[in-house]
């Protein structure tokens, strides 16, 4: 750090650091397992006939790192960040952080290790087996601490809106990790456990976790980032600092409703499927109030984006929140659903999301940490950031057209019916005219992990840069 | 009261916290706090380094 200029807290930085970097790294590895999947596809013969490199073992490997090795060390690297800028004050509970960082590099390395050796909940995105979840539910405790811990410590009057998004995506994860993973161990030295729910229980309580881990880690977590980042990187206030706490509360009342939009037409009660729809598509509202937040802070500052990459990567980011939470309460409806269910529509559904705004607004956001942390006054070559930005939305973009037009073809194919009522066309047939599309999918997951690796020579060129000989660079 | 009603009841009381928390929001006498709390992350003095200083200064911060 370089030398203070006014009286400063003594921030924890190092943790963020820690955690900035990690992001690159996990993002890569999860990505890359994505990127093979998707190969293996298109070429099944990828798997190489050995257990651990199966697509059913990998699977479960490249959702979990992506969401929780990825996803997650951005949100803790930067909720770490923002809770102490903008509460004027040091990280609570001295060396917890130290204890979050390594106890989380812990949970990612079980998950690498457990997951392609078969050991699975076959829950979604609740994969990892007992012992796992205990020490998820230790680490994240602490991870609590600290934040809240931070926050009761503050020295401002008031607590900034994105910590209020961080502090719900905190304590609502806790909640659905505890009881979503009730399980009994089938024994002590057994590492095989089974659900304490049944049926369809089980089913929803999965759906109702499931749907969460997207809405208050996969949104209100980055919203938090948005809502930070965002009027930072723009040097602006945020658009309507009213607007968003009404966002907050309307969008944390609504989404713990929608979970049952995933288990349309199953053995779930009619009632509960017809209030996830409704619910889902009531979230519409402050899912759009919020990206609207998001956008409009720029207004007046449109020209930024001409010059710097890294607002750009935040703004598209807003734009791809905006779509992909049109696309999600439009897939809720039951008839919609009939068509788009267990297609690969769902799949580009999801990396809308996942890639377009998930990804990118953490990579604008490290992009506008990596100098501030590491005594740089920019990145090493802002044209690498804008190549990134490029690879990124292309990638992105040929990702999602690729599934939306495979998955409509598939959700027509199956339900087509000849006059006598049998199935026009087999599975096999389907499966036969999708890959041109799987093909495409690949192509496009490849140009968004080559922007990772743009990233990371970026960010390592940045690093080891001398401190202060980066100067702020600006788009030609 | 059976179930039915207290449902009616329940969700009638949060639509009233909801609209209350709107109005809240948006009464004048909020508007002066919240756009100082939407700015409070740009009054940068007390940024920790050197660099973050002079780069409010380039992208012209009004502090």
């Amino acid at each position: 750090m370089t030398t203070a200029t006014n009286i400063q807290p003594d921030y924890n930085m190092k943790v963020v650091r820690q955690f900035t970097l990690t992001t690159i790294l996990w993002g890569i590895v999860g990505m890359s397992v994505g990127v093979l999947i998707a190969a293996q596809l298109v070429w099944p013969a990828l798997n190489f006939d050995t257990p651990w490199l199966t697509y059913s073992r990998l699977r479960p490997l490249h959702t979990n790192a992506v969401i929780f090795a990825f996803g997650t060390s951005a949100l803790m690297a930067t909720s770490f960040y923002v809770v102490q800028r903008t509460c004027q004050t040091r990280l609570f509970g001295g060396p917890l952080a130290s204890i979050v960082f390594w106890g989380w590099q812990l949970v990612i390395l079980s998950a690498a290790i457990s997951l392609p050796l078969g050991y699975t909940t076959s829950k979604e995105y609740a994969e990892l087996e007992w012992p796992i979840d205990l020490l998820i539910t230790v680490i994240w405790v602490l991870y609590a601490t600290v934040f809240f811990g931070t926050m009761a410590i503050r020295k401002t009057s008031h607590i900034y809106v994105a910590n209020w998004f961080f502090g719900a995506f905190i304590l609502t994860v806790a909640v659905l990790h505890i009881v979503n993973s009730m399980a009994i161990p089938v024994s002590m030295s057994s590492m095989k456990s089974y659900s304490v729910y049944a049926g369809a229980v089980d089913a929803m309580v999965q759906w109702w976790y499931g749907h969460n881990a997207v809405g208050f880690l996969l949104t209100a977590g980055f919203l938090g980032m948005m809502y930070y980042f965002v009027p930072k990187q723009a040097n602006r206030p945020v658009y309507s600092y009213r607007l968003s706490i009404i966002h907050f509360w309307a969008l944390i009342a609504v989404y713990i409703w929608a979970g049952p939009h995933h288990l349309h037409y199953t053995a779930l009660p009619d009632w509960a499927q017809s209030l996830g729809m409704v619910m889902s598509l009531i979230l519409f509202a402050p899912s759009w109030g919020g990206m609207i937040n998001g956008i409009m802070t720029l207004s007046g500052a449109w020209h930024k984006l001409r010059t710097d990459p890294i607002l750009r990567f935040l703004v598209v980011s807003l734009s791809f929140y905006g779509m992909s939470t049109f696309e999600g309460p439009m897939m809720a409806i039951k008839t919609v659903n009939a068509l788009s269910h267990y297609t690969d529509w769902t799949i580009g559904h999801v990396h809308s999301g996942a890639l377009g705004w998930v990804a990118m607004v953490s990579i604008g956001s490290i992009y506008h940490l990596v100098p501030r942390l590491f005594g740089q006054q920019g990145m090493y070559s802002t044209a690498l950031v804008n190549l990134h930005f490029w690879l990124a939305t292309v990638g992105t973009v040929l990702y999602i057209v690729a599934m939306w037009i495979s998955g409509v073809m598939q959700g027509l194919m199956w339900r087509a019916v000849n006059a006598d009522g049998t199935l026009t066309y087999t599975f096999v047939e389907s499966l036969e005219k999708s890959y041109p599309f799987y093909a495409l999918r690949f192509l496009g997951g490849l140009i968004f992990l080559t922007g990772m690796f743009v990233m990371a020579y970026n960010t390592f060129k940045t690093v080891t840069a001398e401190e202060g000989s980066i100067k702020p660079q600006e788009l030609a | 009261m059976d179930f039915g009603t207290f449902n009616g009841l329940y969700t009638l009381f949060l639509i009233v916290i909801f609209v209350g928390l709107i109005l809240w929001a948006y009464s004048k006498k909020q508007k002066q706090s919240f756009e100082e709390m939407g700015n409070s992350i740009l009054d940068d003095d007390l940024d920790s380094t050197q660099y973050e200083s002079t780069s409010s200064e380039h992208t012209g911060a009004k502090k």
